[in-house]
């Protein structure tokens, strides 16, 4: 007993400084994401709405009546009863990987431009990263303007060579494209730059030795530029899944709420389920809670797959 | 470098050809990444109609403008908009910048845990929070309140503040810290007085990215402020053109209002944005 005591009693002293620099993080994170997610945990096993909750009308408390339901919500999503997870969950991964896999292709060739000795190079790059400076939700409306079927200047310039004015934001196929457009716009130049950086930090002796033993340009990207560019490249894959997946503004602005539900990704439902209609908050709760899930699920395989990536190549 | 070998060329040199296409393709980029801007420039100044026509250059006057600014309520958004971004920012840099420090220059118990903790909040979807903090500000009254977004804000803006300056105080030399500590300052003392001024573009940096986060934020705050005086340009641009109206003129205007301020900023911020984003995140 006495050794425990003495024991935190010095881990205290060696430490204590630590703590309370982290301290203010910890309240801040304990009050506002700890309590809320745990609340959002405890509402997805209840059958909380818009009726039975507690709320104040005029000058009447109204006691909350909603039960606890156990495992009963993620039962009804999860075995397809609900009707829309699966539907959804197979768009919002198409949605991810097809953005992040543009944003980095597009930011990984731009990048490899833009690191040669070129003219304008300067120029170049500040007109490359303007989409970027732009906020999102005033770049979603201008390129919903864009789209408009009768009056959006991309269908304007399709009749003037002569084709037919196209749905952008009504037909449900053509909407995801539209979408997956604006966010590819709108992310390449992070990654862009983020890609730039890397190429920059490769020394430049590797490059030469590779050339002087023969390599090809080919050879040399393979083997000299990609393995360079690793360390940079992880952390922006998985950033970009992560806010890829999680990526509300572009989707709810751009296609609107009067829209088909089927363009949905599984934050903008989720949202839907919260504030329109009979306000649905265990369902929301529960889809919040299978989405965190997935994408913990996801960066654990991911810094794994990293991880024997580097111990490989070692 | 080239007496080895006899080639046409010198080492480095490109073929006219290459050159050409190089240049064809960065216009190409360049003009796709411009042409949306400079088309919304173009619409504003057409007056309150004139986005009907896209294609023909004529009335070209300053009435959307004018207009936005003395008949809606643009400026007040503009300034909740700003009130609240700051007010997260201002939070956020201050709460994470010790942490950051502690996270980077000392093991304690906890340590990994509370990495891990910064790391995975980026990933909390807002779907999670958002029913609870409802009901939480509901609770306390905040909500349609400037502290009400700010703290919920600053749920966001924290753990992502402490995971970036980790990462610069990591470029720092653990040397001056002990340079401060043999010169008898605490660790609070070489915190202060030596790593915040070597940090402060870092600061700087990650208080820009935090404020343009809260800046563009739409979901927390469609829901959370419902009274037209406490919108924020997030959610008073949802008005111009909804179910029932199409103001594209008032909205295209309002466009290049909020993007000129946030563009030149942002230029100013950005080469450090990315090396600070990507840093924090190499070194577990």
């Amino acid at each position: 007993m006495a050794t425990v005591v003495t024991r935190v009693r010095r881990s205290f002293s060696t430490h204590w400084y630590a703590w309370a620099m982290v301290l203010p993080v910890v309240i801040v994170l304990a009050v506002l994401v700890g309590y809320p997610l745990g609340r959002g945990v405890y509402l997805s096993f209840t059958d909380a709405n818009e009726a039975n909750v507690g709320r104040t009308i005029g000058v009447n408390r109204i006691p909350a009546t909603y039960q606890f339901v156990g495992l009963d919500n993620y039962w009804k999503v999860l075995s397809g009863q609900e009707g829309h997870f699966y539907s959804r969950l197979t768009w919002t991964v198409l949605w991810t990987a097809s953005c992040v896999l543009l944003h980095y292709a597009l930011g990984l060739g731009l990048a490899l431009l833009l690191n040669r000795k070129v003219r304008f190079r300067a120029l170049y790059r500040v007109l490359l990263i303007l989409p970027w400076a732009v906020p999102a939700f005033v770049a979603t409306f201008s390129w919903r303007l864009m789209f408009n079927e009768k009056y959006g200047v991309l269908n304007a310039l399709l009749t003037q060579v002569g084709m037919d004015p196209v749905d952008w934001l009504g037909d449900a196929t053509l909407q995801k494209v539209s979408a997956v457009a604006v966010n590819v716009w709108l992310g390449v130049p992070f990654m862009m730059v983020a890609i730039l950086g890397g190429l920059q930090s490769i020394p430049a002796e590797l490059h030469e030795a590779a050339e002087m033993d023969g390599a090809s340009p080919w050879q040399r990207f393979r083997h000299v530029t990609l393995p360079g560019l690793r360390p940079v490249s992880g952390t922006v894959i998985l950033l970009g899944v992560i806010w890829t997946f999680n990526m509300f503004q572009v989707i709810y602005l751009l296609i609107g709420q009067g829209a088909s539900s089927e363009s949905e990704i599984l934050v903008t439902y989720s949202y839907r389920l919260a504030f329109q209609g009979v306000r649905d908050y265990a369902g929301s709760a529960t889809y919040g809670i299978l989405i965190l899930s997935l994408l913990l699920v996801f960066a654990v395989f991911y810094r794994r797959l990293l991880t024997r990536q580097e111990a490989a190549t070692r | 470098m080239s007496g080895t070998t006899r080639r046409p060329r010198e080492r480095g040199q490109r073929s006219r050809g290459a050159s050409v296409a190089l240049h064809t393709a960065l216009i190409c980029a360049s003009a796709i990444s411009l042409f949306p801007v400079l088309f919304i420039v173009f619409v504003s100044l057409r007056g309150r109609d004139g986005w009907q026509e896209p294609t023909r250059f004529v009335g070209f006057d300053f009435s959307n403008y004018t207009h936005i600014l003395s008949e809606t309520k643009f400026l007040t958004w503009f300034g909740n908009s700003v009130i609240v971004a700051l007010g997260a920012t201002v939070l956020g840099v201050l709460i994470a910048a010790t942490a950051g420090y502690a996270v980077s220059r000392m093991r304690f118990p906890g340590h990994r845990p509370l990495m891990w903790t910064f790391l995975v909040v980026q990933m909390f979807p807002m779907a999670v929070l958002i029913v609870p903090l409802y009901n939480i500000l509901g609770e306390l009254e905040l909500l349609d309140s400037y502290a009400g977004l700010v703290l919920t804000y600053c749920s966001v803006s924290v753990p992502f503040c402490a995971w970036m300056l980790k990462g610069y105080f990591d470029s720092i030399p653990a040397e001056i810290d002990e340079a401060g500590r043999v010169d008898g300052l605490t660790p609070f003392g070489t915190f202060w007085r030596l790593i915040v001024p070597l940090a402060r573009p870092g600061l700087a940096v990650t208080g820009f990215y935090s404020f343009i986060t809260a800046w563009g934020e739409v979901a927390f705050a469609s829901q959370f402020m419902s009274s037209e005086d406490h919108y924020t340009l997030a959610v008073g641009l949802q008005t111009f053109v909804g179910q029932q109206k199409a103001e594209w003129g008032l909205m295209t205007a309002a466009a290049v209002l909020i993007t000129v301020p946030a563009g030149l900023v942002f230029f100013l911020a950005q080469r450090h944005l990315v090396a600070g984003l990507t840093a924090g995140g190499t070194k577990g």
